[in-house]
């Protein structure tokens, strides 16, 4: 009631004519509502209705067709490949790196984190440049992996590695917090009580952040099978090969095959509200064990 | 104790909990893979290309105009989204509307969304024929295909870092300052003016860094919506694209490093107004 804006003075149902002095007035507030709900609407909900509108343009008869293409079955299959490799690597990488950073003092940790944080601020096609500079036909390793006959660029190894790399910091960057709020305390009881190190980890710290790691994972999850610039700039656009779903979504726009495009974009927006749903309920139910970085 | 541990005993503090060795190890072999050895290969480049021929390449017309929009647009999408996030902000934290709770969870949207899909569905909306496009035509007002597409593309990604970044300052409010605001005669528009908003500003500007920062490298919610006529609505994401297509690498790493310098110096700059306001208001933004 405290945010209500209006008072009730004790049984007087008057309460317009008394103001709390911490509230704007009635019509500010409206206004302020107004203008806030009209901008998600302009900028968030209709954007997303017009992907379901669009993919829906011919009827559910086409819908289907174009989503039981067999590029398209290419392209979501690579996407949850990618997703299958670099989700689990930056998971393993994040929880060792939490656990450097939270549970020790060392030289240079601020320096540590910083770095880590690197990739947020790197534009994805920059981000699948540096790829392309190291494997590329004309670089330092481009002539050796081709005389053996290793292909990483306009392959899914290219796309794993972009992935990875945009992906870097999102499980470490929810743990980092989280582990450093839960201090060590737990983990030097279970050591004094004789448990191993990978005891303690699985038996104690474990517990303690599986749902800020859930978290994390599904932040990174969403980023890895959404990502376009990053993965667009090493993946030479093969079809039915190379392409993930964001880039098959391209294609097939750039072709005027718009319901195509949007049937295809469904499944990722789906993909969004299914992740949404999860983070809000993760954040309703276990606000404590996730970290107080509500920003990513 | 083994010879590993032992060896970092000196860098770090002592502590009974096992693994710093391995997780340590862990993270620096990776971080380097990952990150530091192909960053350090387009360091490479840039610098193998000789002083002359980068500022060549650099502040060619077409770069610089690119690079130009990429800022620009990024800037005044930034500016929206601090004026609609702050009140949006605002809204979620101190009213009560139906809905909210959804409304709360849809800001994160364009985190969730692939960008590539923000980008046609962006398109689609704003098109001439569009829901919102053919009722914009007659005033006069063209989106898609224009500078002002790019702007509407970069308000719909950074929405989020302003309203994330701010929302949880605004929570810690301390009410009692209003009340005593309110108390010494301010008017509510006073006490927003001159007691709430001090407060706000570190959050205010790390959201504003943070978004225009995404802003500037943003590509593909942008690509579909900026109708891509160079030296006009060409963002610099897309000219590095367009190089590489041309096998034109030296052109490439030129602007991806211009751009990698200027997103770097602004890294930075967030953290000295987040060390500033830890300082300043005992909290970070």
């Amino acid at each position: 009631m405290a945010h209500d804006g209006t008072a009730s003075p004790a049984g007087s149902g008057n309460t317009e004519l008394v103001r709390v002095a911490t509230s704007e007035h009635r019509l500010a507030r409206y206004g302020l509502i107004a203008a806030a709900l009209t901008f998600v609407a302009l900028f968030l909900v209709l954007p997303l209705a017009a992907v379901f509108t669009e993919a829906m343009r011919n009827g559910p008869g086409e819908f289907l067709t174009v989503l039981s293409d067999p590029e398209t079955f290419a392209a979501i299959r690579l996407t949850l490949l990618v997703a299958g490799i670099a989700v689990p690597l930056n998971l393993v990488f994040g929880i060792a790196a939490a656990w450097a950073i939270a549970k020790f003092e060392f030289k240079g940790k601020a320096f540590l984190t910083t770095l880590i944080d690197l990739p947020f601020s790197v534009s994805p096609v920059i981000s699948g440049l540096v790829f392309v500079l190291l494997f590329g036909s004309h670089s330092l390793l481009g002539p050796w992996l081709q005389s053996h006959g290793i292909q990483i660029l306009f392959a899914v190894p290219g796309i794993v590695l972009a992935t990875v790399f945009v992906t870097f910091p999102f499980v470490a960057r929810e743990l980092i917090p989280l582990m450093q709020e839960q201090g060590t305390s737990d983990e030097e009881a279970a050591l004094s009580l004789g448990a191993s190190g990978w005891q303690t980890f699985w038996h104690v710290t474990l517990p303690n952040i599986k749902w800020g790691l859930l978290y994390g994972v599904l932040l990174c999850n969403a980023r890895a099978m959404g990502e376009f610039g990053a993965v667009s700039v090493v993946s030479g656009h093969i079809r039915g090969l190379t392409n993930t779903m964001p880039l098959q979504v391209e294609i097939l726009y750039n072709e005027y095959n718009f319901v195509a495009a949007f049937a295809v974009a469904t499944l990722l927006a789906l993909l969004a509200l299914v992740t949404l749903v999860l983070k809000s309920l993760l954040e309703m139910k276990y606000s404590a064990q996730i970290a107080a970085s509500r920003r990513h | 104790m083994t010879a590993r541990t032992a060896s970092l005993w000196q860098i770090r503090q002592p502590s009974v909990i096992p693994g710093f060795g391995l997780a340590l190890g862990v993270t620096l072999s990776w971080l380097t893979l990952i990150i530091l050895i192909p960053l350090s290969g387009l360091v490479w480049r840039s610098s193998a290309l000789g002083w002359t021929t980068f500022w060549e390449l650099a502040t060619d017309q077409r770069t610089v105009n690119a690079l130009r929009i990429s800022f620009g647009t990024a800037f005044l999408a930034a500016l929206i989204n601090v004026v609609f996030g702050v009140i949006l902000a605002w809204v979620l934290v101190r009213y009560r509307f139906p809905g909210k709770r959804v409304i709360d969870a849809m800001v994160d949207l364009p985190f969730a969304l692939p960008t590539a899909v923000a980008g046609i569905a962006l398109t689609t909306l704003y098109a001439p024929n569009g829901w919102i496009g053919s009722l914009l035509t007659p005033l006069g007002i063209k989106v898609a295909f224009t500078p002002l597409g790019i702007v509407f593309a970069l308000v719909f990604v950074g929405l989020p870092f302003v309203v994330r970044t701010v929302q949880p300052i605004m929570e810690e409010i301390d009410k009692e300052v209003e009340e005593a605001a309110a108390t010494l005669g301010a008017n509510r528009l006073q006490t927003i003016r001159r007691v709430l908003l001090p407060g706000l500003s570190p959050a205010v500007l790390t959201g504003f860094a943070l978004a225009f920062a995404r802003g500037v490298g943003e590509y593909g919610s942008v690509i579909f919506i900026a109708g891509n006529l160079p030296y006009v609505s060409e963002i610099a994401p897309l000219l590095i694209v367009i190089r590489l297509e041309e096998f034109n690498y030296p052109a490439a790493t030129a602007i991806a490093a211009v751009m990698l310098v200027i997103s770097f110096a602004m890294l930075l700059i967030i953290n000295m107004i987040q060390a500033w306001s830890r300082r300043r208001y005992g909290y970070g933004a």
